[in-house]
């Protein structure tokens, strides 16, 4: 099994180093300038710009800049965000705590939804409840996050006026206070990731749980004369998840994609919105930080999925 | 009435032996505008009541709550000499003031200094060489450290040195400031320099303190701590700083005028887009105040139909234009196009671009594209309103188009299209991605059509077409096309460096690596003199005069033609009384912001 890990994490390194070559290629190749407003400003004079760029040294062949970065990453320097004048890791580690909070919950959210529904259709396949609960789950992974989130501010916010859709992370409030302008700010980002994601997972629950349902064992179980519930829950529902597990860690890192979007609906100052703002200046450290952040996470959870699954399932063994 | 009989007329308003409005009465008897007589007499040492730049200031106490601004792109650092947009300007103008700040009628208005230097309180020298700033004497940073002349000396000496690379270097680099007591600063210029309100003034005039930036003057200018923790003069001081997100501040309680700030505190959030922030503002009231409103004049006049907030328009110098290229783009000399070697076709001859400025519907672009957001103009420098050109007219008239193409000998062809000795009137026409522009071409293609022009239409990626890559064929400073269209931006009161944009010597080319100001390439002598010759006048009533010749020069040559003026536009609640200003940041007076009950 430890050596398993270790082949797994060594296999890990090359991956993440072509991400970063082809990461790092990608943005030497696109237009834009991260001073532009500087060349377009004619109060500033262009040997500011000229400076600024030697400094950061935009100059040098992308070859130099991309291994300056590689040494500097594996030194546990960020880099230095352009726009900002400040380090990017402690940009992103500012960012990062309301991110985790915003997608932790949703996603404790989509769980919530897709097992009782997933479990309870399946249990009764093609009944009305079944059918209602697809069709639902058919819309809810249909229709992209950003058109739920501004769906959801259009009735909300701006027809009911019950939610606010900026999200501030600093509330001058204490206790419970505090607490409920929270809570209020965040139903609407959360409900919209969750929804989505929930949607997805019921269909897979329940195709999970209709798979198992039919195996012998459970027909047995149930001649046993063993009550329906304890066959669904002991029997049934614990293996029907092994592979949900698996889907859950293997989804995480597309969950992160999708919040970027609702991030910078809602303005939560996440590292989704930050990727976008540094985008749209063409702050190429933060781009880079944040896109590889990115990057590891995929692996990481590809990792954990594998493990996961073999832990759960003795029948998988490592080789 | 001649020049001397204006400043006779001045004088005796200075020494109270004519009214001002008796004045003013005169002047518009001789065609010029209460505005620009107003002016005048500023210039003339006739301090204008000061309710008439900045409105009055009513709370009679403190503790108005919390005040909540939206900015669809929020401040990503704080420090005044780093701030290059006006996004990180604003957000460093919560909690640093500069000597003085430009109100909106384009008058100074004294901040840290005590007063405006003119010639009659000695600040400025009769020779135009330097300049003298009186500073007030109650003032302290947030940390209570007293505020004096060092740390305006040290402003100076931290912005010029190269190393700091800082972006207002361009204001400190050639002057030099001398302490003359520790209350008392002298600007000094190289020559006679009559626009002297630039250093130590408005966006790039915001003082830093001396004890907490002294040991980080160049390179490690970055690893200073309070580049991201604040200790300024304003009226709020540092609460918290999110970059991208939130900038917080708090009343100062020590702030030197009385009852400032009325509000406890500030909180400018950021991100998001446009349109949803005005939403914020006018619909559901979440916030009280959203920055620069790039949104269609429409969507608008609808959320402001909720009655919860207005829409402010602030007039500056901001202008969307069309360029006619004075030189070829379609031939390569010495590896660059449009080359100033070469000149255009048929975009030379003056019959050709006085047809096309007679082709553009600028009445149809103002209100059915721009609305509030952009009153048609026929002047490229608009404001402030001494700089106004009366002489220049614009009319939309085809026939007369079509007349003036006949007689210079550009006969139809057939297909339609005109053409004289080979040479086709058919023209590429672009400008970047954004809506309102995408409309605008097609206005004027059509309208072109209809006098045999034959326009194709281009579009180009704002991120590609703004950006200064030297490498990119399709950046508007390269100018390989016909004709483009964009918005220049005038960010002084002063016009000098907004018409430098025609100056031969600032001509775009490969050798300045395209950074020269003039993209259209057009040349003229006259321009240049006059030009050189308002760099140089003092007399502030005949150097007005010689910017209204530049703009009457350049728009009368029809190289370029002026759509529509674009002036601020945000919203805000409709309670909220918050003094702005185009010449100068958002929160160029934040102190004097106040919610009315």
């Amino acid at each position: 099994m430890s050596q398993y890990l270790l082949r797994r994490l060594l296999i890990a390194i090359p991956s993440l180093l072509g991400i970063s070559v082809v990461l790092f290629t990608v943005l030497a190749l696109a237009p834009g300038d991260p001073f532009e407003e500087l060349a377009t400003n004619p109060a500033v004079p262009p040997e500011v710009r000229a400076a600024l760029r030697a400094k950061f040294g935009l100059d040098d062949p992308v070859m130099v800049r991309y291994f300056r970065w590689l040494v500097a990453m594996i030194n546990g320097d960020w880099g230095y965000s352009f726009v900002s004048r400040v380090n990017v890791d402690e940009l992103i580690l500012s960012r990062l705590p309301v991110t985790l909070v915003i997608l932790g919950s949703s996603q404790v959210l989509a769980l919530m939804i897709a097992l009782p529904v997933g479990v309870f259709a399946a249990t009764r396949p093609y009944s009305v409840f079944d059918q209602i609960a697809n069709t639902f789950a058919f819309v809810g992974f249909s229709l992209p996050t950003f058109f739920t989130g501004l769906l959801f501010i259009l009735l909300f916010s701006i027809t009911l006026d019950w939610l606010p859709f900026v999200y501030r992370a600093d509330i001058d409030a204490t206790g419970w206070a505090w607490f409920w302008a929270h809570f209020k700010q965040s139903i609407m980002p959360i409900t919209v990731l969750g929804l989505f994601q929930g949607a997805a997972w019921t269909r897979f629950v329940r195709s999970s749980v209709l798979d198992v349902i039919r195996l012998d064992y459970v027909t047995t179980a149930r001649s046993k004369g063993l009550p329906e519930r304890v066959v669904i829950v002991k029997h049934v529902v614990r293996n029907a998840l092994i592979p949900v597990v698996t889907l859950v860690a293997l989804q995480m890192p597309s969950v992160f994609g999708g919040a970027i979007v609702t991030e910078q609906i809602f303005r939560v100052p996440g590292i989704g919105s930050l990727l976008i703002s540094a985008i749209l200046a063409n702050d190429t450290p933060v781009i880079m930080a944040v896109t590889f952040v990115f990057a590891c996470l995929v692996v990481f959870f590809n990792l954990l999925a594998d493990i996961l699954y073999g832990w759960l399932d003795p029948r998988i063994s490592y080789r | 009435m001649n020049e001397q009989e204006l400043w006779r007329l001045m004088r005796r308003v200075r020494d109270g032996k004519m009214s001002r409005r008796a004045f003013v009465r005169r002047m518009a008897a001789v065609g010029l505008t209460a505005p620009m007589a107003t002016q005048l007499l500023a210039f003339a040492g006739v301090s204008p009541a000061s309710a008439q730049s900045v409105p009055e200031y009513k709370p009679t106490r403190r503790g108005g709550g919390q005040v909540k601004i939206i900015y669809w792109q929020g401040a990503t650092l704080l420090n005044p000499h780093f701030a290059v947009g006006t996004k990180d300007q604003d957000g460093s103008r919560l909690f640093y003031e500069p000597l003085a700040g430009w109100a909106a009628d384009g008058t100074l208005v004294p901040i840290l200094a005590a007063e405006i230097p003119s010639i009659e309180n000695r600040g400025l020298a009769e020779d135009g060489r330097s300049v003298t700033w009186k500073l007030r004497r109650d003032v302290k940073w947030h940390d209570g450290e007293p505020f004096s002349a060092d740390d305006v000396v040290f402003n100076w000496e931290y912005a010029r040195d190269p190393a700091t690379a800082s972006v207002s270097v361009g204001s400190y680099r050639d002057i030099n400031v001398v302490k003359v007591d520790d209350f008392t600063v002298r600007v000094e210029f190289q020559k006679p320099t009559p626009f002297w309100a630039d250093a130590f003034v408005a966006s790039r005039g915001m003082i830093i303190p001396k004890h907490k930036f002294k040991d980080y003057v160049g390179a490690n200018s970055r690893d200073a701590p309070t580049n991201l923790r604040p200790v300024g003069t304003a009226a709020y001081r540092f609460a918290e700083f999110q970059p991208g997100d939130l900038v917080k501040g708090e009343a100062n309680p020590n702030y030197y005028l009385p009852n400032r700030p009325f509000f406890d505190s500030v909180e400018v959030k950021g991100g998001g887009d446009a349109v949803s922030a005005a939403r914020a503002v006018l619909q559901t009231g979440e916030f009280d105040y959203a920055w620069n409103l790039q949104v269609e004049d429409e969507i608008l006049k609808r959320l402001e139909a909720a009655g919860r907030g207005r829409v402010n328009i602030v007039e500056g110098g901001n202008i969307e234009f069309i360029q006619l290229n004075q030189t070829d783009p379609w031939t390569e000399v010495d590896g660059e196009r449009s080359s100033i070697k070469t000149t255009h076709p048929s975009l030379s001859d003056p019959a050709v671009r006085k047809a096309l400025s007679l082709l553009v519907d600028k009445k149809s672009i103002q209100d059915f594209i721009y609305g509030r957001g952009g009153p048609a103009t026929a002047n490229f420098l608009n404001n402030p309103p001494r700089f106004r050109s009366p002489n220049m007219t614009w009319e939309f008239n085809i026939a007369r188009a079509n007349e003036i193409l006949d007689q210079a000998g550009w006969a139809r062809g057939p297909d339609g299209i005109r053409a004289k000795g080979g040479v086709k009137l058919k023209y590429v026409f672009q400008t970047s991605i954004n809506a309102p522009r995408q409309k605008t071409q097609q206005i004027i293609k059509q309208a072109a059509q209809r006098a045999g022009i034959d326009i194709e239409i281009k579009s180009v990626t704002a991120s590609v077409f703004f950006s200064s890559d030297v490498a990119n064929p399709d950046t508007y400073t390269k100018f390989y096309a016909d004709i483009q269209m964009y918005t220049t931006t005038m960010t002084q009161a002063d016009p000098q460096l907004f018409m430098n944009q025609y100056c031969s010597w600032e001509i775009a080319s490969k050798e300045n690596k395209w950074q020269g100001r003039n993209i259209v390439r057009w040349r003229n002598e006259e321009y240049d003199r006059t030009f050189r010759a308002a760099e140089g006048e003092l007399d502030p009533v005949k150097r007005a005069a010689l910017f209204i010749k530049l703009n009457d020069l350049i728009v009368g040559s029809n190289a370029i033609i002026p759509l529509v003026q674009r002036p601020l536009v945000s919203a805000s609640l409709n309670a909220l009384r918050a003094p702005l200003s185009a010449w100068d940041n958002t929160f160029w007076l934040l102190r004097d912001w106040y919610r009315e009950t």
